[in-house]
């Protein structure tokens, strides 16, 4: 009797304190999309409100009508679609190929891509810099999809995940008539589903994100991703704090109604691809 | 075993498929990994400078770096100091809510996307979020702090307190993250264990130290690890929360990777920075094999 009492004081006090923490993780958030309805003297009165009164949409529609947002929106969107597709592909097929197949130099070629994981981007930038521009990319989404279409880690998930696929799946496939090819994609794909999510969104988040590469290789604002947009755009409009936040917002917001809807996806997604790492 | 004369066929449709699986892979990461980095190391060997002849100098630009370059060594310090204060920290907090959330049902879930919201939001886009929290006159971070008699505080001005603002903001974005691979790891540990030890008169604090700990051991490598790798290319944060190029008040806030994007991006020094980037690995390298070993060899069962 007294322990469950105990137990239940440590669980409430638990919950609190979790609570608590959840306000200070999500006021940022509240705080941002708060700014971004306020006129300029709601936003520095004092002592600060949490509601706006009356709200404004000024910024939403400067955003989309005098500045370049909706552009930098539909950059980023497509450029991480392509790369998300591509490494899709390329992962599971090179990974297929690495874990049913034996053929000369495997395990060295495999060590070798593998291995690149550990060289930080510092020390590519540079010379792929120079490679981009030799090639005439600077300023074109090619430097972003180019070197985004094959993923290391795609093709060391997919090569793990391969590996637990039967290999008399493919067997009987074969002896059925079916095509190498028409059996890597009808048959041992569909089998793949739930690793291919959770490398899709790992693969989108990050390039959605990505921000080094993207400053380095577009000065055109006309070719800006929405996380290098919106870096230049803040530096440049920075005491105009309403139309700032309001830029954050078109930047969080959306994604974060995605998150909330596939939480079990993405949570899994994270998992799989980070511990097996 | 009974096919393999049909796999004798040069051109027979696996052999077609292996190569074209594995022929443009090894041009692409020949060009993009193998060869990029072998460039590296030619500039880095070079003098490379916008304006000036290629030259060729040896190890000059790695001796310029280790021997005149002062501002090299203030931001080694500074990303040692990101990832010293940032990773344990991060990481104790994370384990904390990982525990504390583990095995509270429906709430657990609830908690988990609140805490995880920060990592899947735009790093730009928080950091822009977060140079607003911490403005000094309006900023909420300072009207917070007024009630409690706390002076106004110039966070990203004030060459002591820049570095603590971006820590602050970093554990914000990335607890969440650990969390999820702590629990992930938590709840790999089997129940029975728990059991056992709570029928020997164990207390939570036992079971914490005793079972949880050790058993997540391998989760707490990786989680080290790979935030010793992270947090050592520190460079968005600096950038967007201080302003181009982030260096910060006094270069207080100067990471290596924000030298060295100034040193290659602005002033063009591409051999310089070459250099500069290779010791970075260098330093990476060196440390995972540490840590590799320190954790393995302590922990293994």
């Amino acid at each position: 009797m007294r322990e469950n009492v105990h137990i239940d004081i440590v669980k409430i006090i638990e919950i609190l304190v979790l609570s608590l923490g959840s306000i200070v993780t999500l006021f940022p958030f509240i705080w941002m999309i708060s700014t971004s309805f306020k006129t300029p003297p709601q936003i520095i009165s004092y002592p600060p409100t949490l509601i706006p009164k009356p709200p404004t949409l000024e910024y939403y529609t400067q955003i989309f009508t005098k500045l370049n947002f909706g552009r930098f929106f539909l950059n980023s969107g497509y450029i991480s679609v392509i790369i998300t597709a591509s490494a899709l592909l390329t992962s599971s097929f090179v990974g297929y190929v690495f874990a049913k197949f034996n053929f000369w130099g495997k395990e060295v070629i495999f060590m070798m891509i593998l291995s690149t994981m550990m060289i930080p981007f510092a020390v590519t930038m540079i010379p792929l810099y120079l490679i981009i521009s030799k090639l005439g990319w600077i300023n074109s989404h090619l430097a972003l999809i180019i070197p985004g279409l094959y993923s290391t880690f795609g093709i060391f998930l997919m090569r793990q995940f391969m590996s637990s696929i039967p290999n008399e799946l493919r067997e009987a496939a074969i002896v059925d008539g079916c095509g190498e090819f028409r059996t890597f994609w009808s048959i041992i794909l569909p089998q793949c589903k739930p690793v291919l999510a959770a490398l899709g969104i790992f693969t989108f988040m990050w390039n959605w994100d990505n921000f080094l590469w993207p400053l380095i290789v577009l000065n055109n604002e006309d070719k800006f991703t929405l996380p290098v947009g919106l870096s230049m755009f803040s530096q440049q409009w920075w005491t105009n704090y309403g139309l700032v936040m309001a830029g954050a917002t078109i930047s969080v917001i959306p994604v974060l109604i995605v998150f909330f809807i596939f939480q079990k996806q993405f949570i899994q997604g994270i998992v799989l691809t980070g511990l097996k790492m | 075993m009974g096919r393999i004369r049909k796999y004798k066929n040069l051109f027979s449709s696996r052999n077609m498929l292996i190569l074209v699986a594995i022929i443009p892979t090894i041009i692409f990461y020949i060009v993009f990994s193998y060869g990029a980095m072998g460039y590296a190391f030619y500039l880095s060997l070079h003098n490379w400078t916008l304006g000036e002849p290629v030259r060729f100098i040896g190890f000059s630009n790695y001796l310029k770096v280790l021997k005149e370059d002062p501002l090299f060594y203030k931001s080694l310090w500074n990303t040692v100091y990101y990832s010293i204060v940032t990773i344990p920290l991060g990481g104790i907090l994370a384990l904390l809510l990982a525990v504390g959330i583990n095995g509270l049902g429906k709430l657990a879930t609830l908690f988990r996307a609140i805490y995880f919201a920060p990592v899947v939001s735009s790093l730009v886009a928080i950091s822009v979020v977060w140079r607003w929290l911490y403005q000094p006159e309006f900023g909420l971070i300072n009207e917070v702090l007024g009630i409690f008699g706390v002076p106004r505080l110039m966070w990203l001005q004030d060459p002591n307190l820049a570095m603590p603002a971006v820590i602050i903001m970093a554990i914000w974005h990335g607890v969440g993250y650990t969390m999820v691979i702590f629990l992930a790891g938590l709840q790999g540990i089997p129940q029975t264990f728990y059991e056992a030890a709570m029928i020997d008169g164990a207390n939570r604090w036992q079971l914490f130290r005793n079972i949880t700990i050790p058993l997540l051991m391998p989760t707490i490598t990786f989680v080290l690890v790979t935030g010793v790798i992270g947090s050592l290319q520190v460079f968005t944060e600096m950038f967007v929360l201080l302003g181009t190029p982030g260096s910060g008040p006094l270069d207080s806030t100067r990471t290596i990777v924000v030298h060295l994007y100034q040193r290659a991006f602005s002033y063009f020094q591409l051999g310089y920075a070459s250099a500069t980037a290779f010791i970075l690995f260098g330093i990476i390298l060196i440390l995972t094999i540490i840590q590799l070993r320190l954790l393995r060899t302590r922990w293994e069962y």
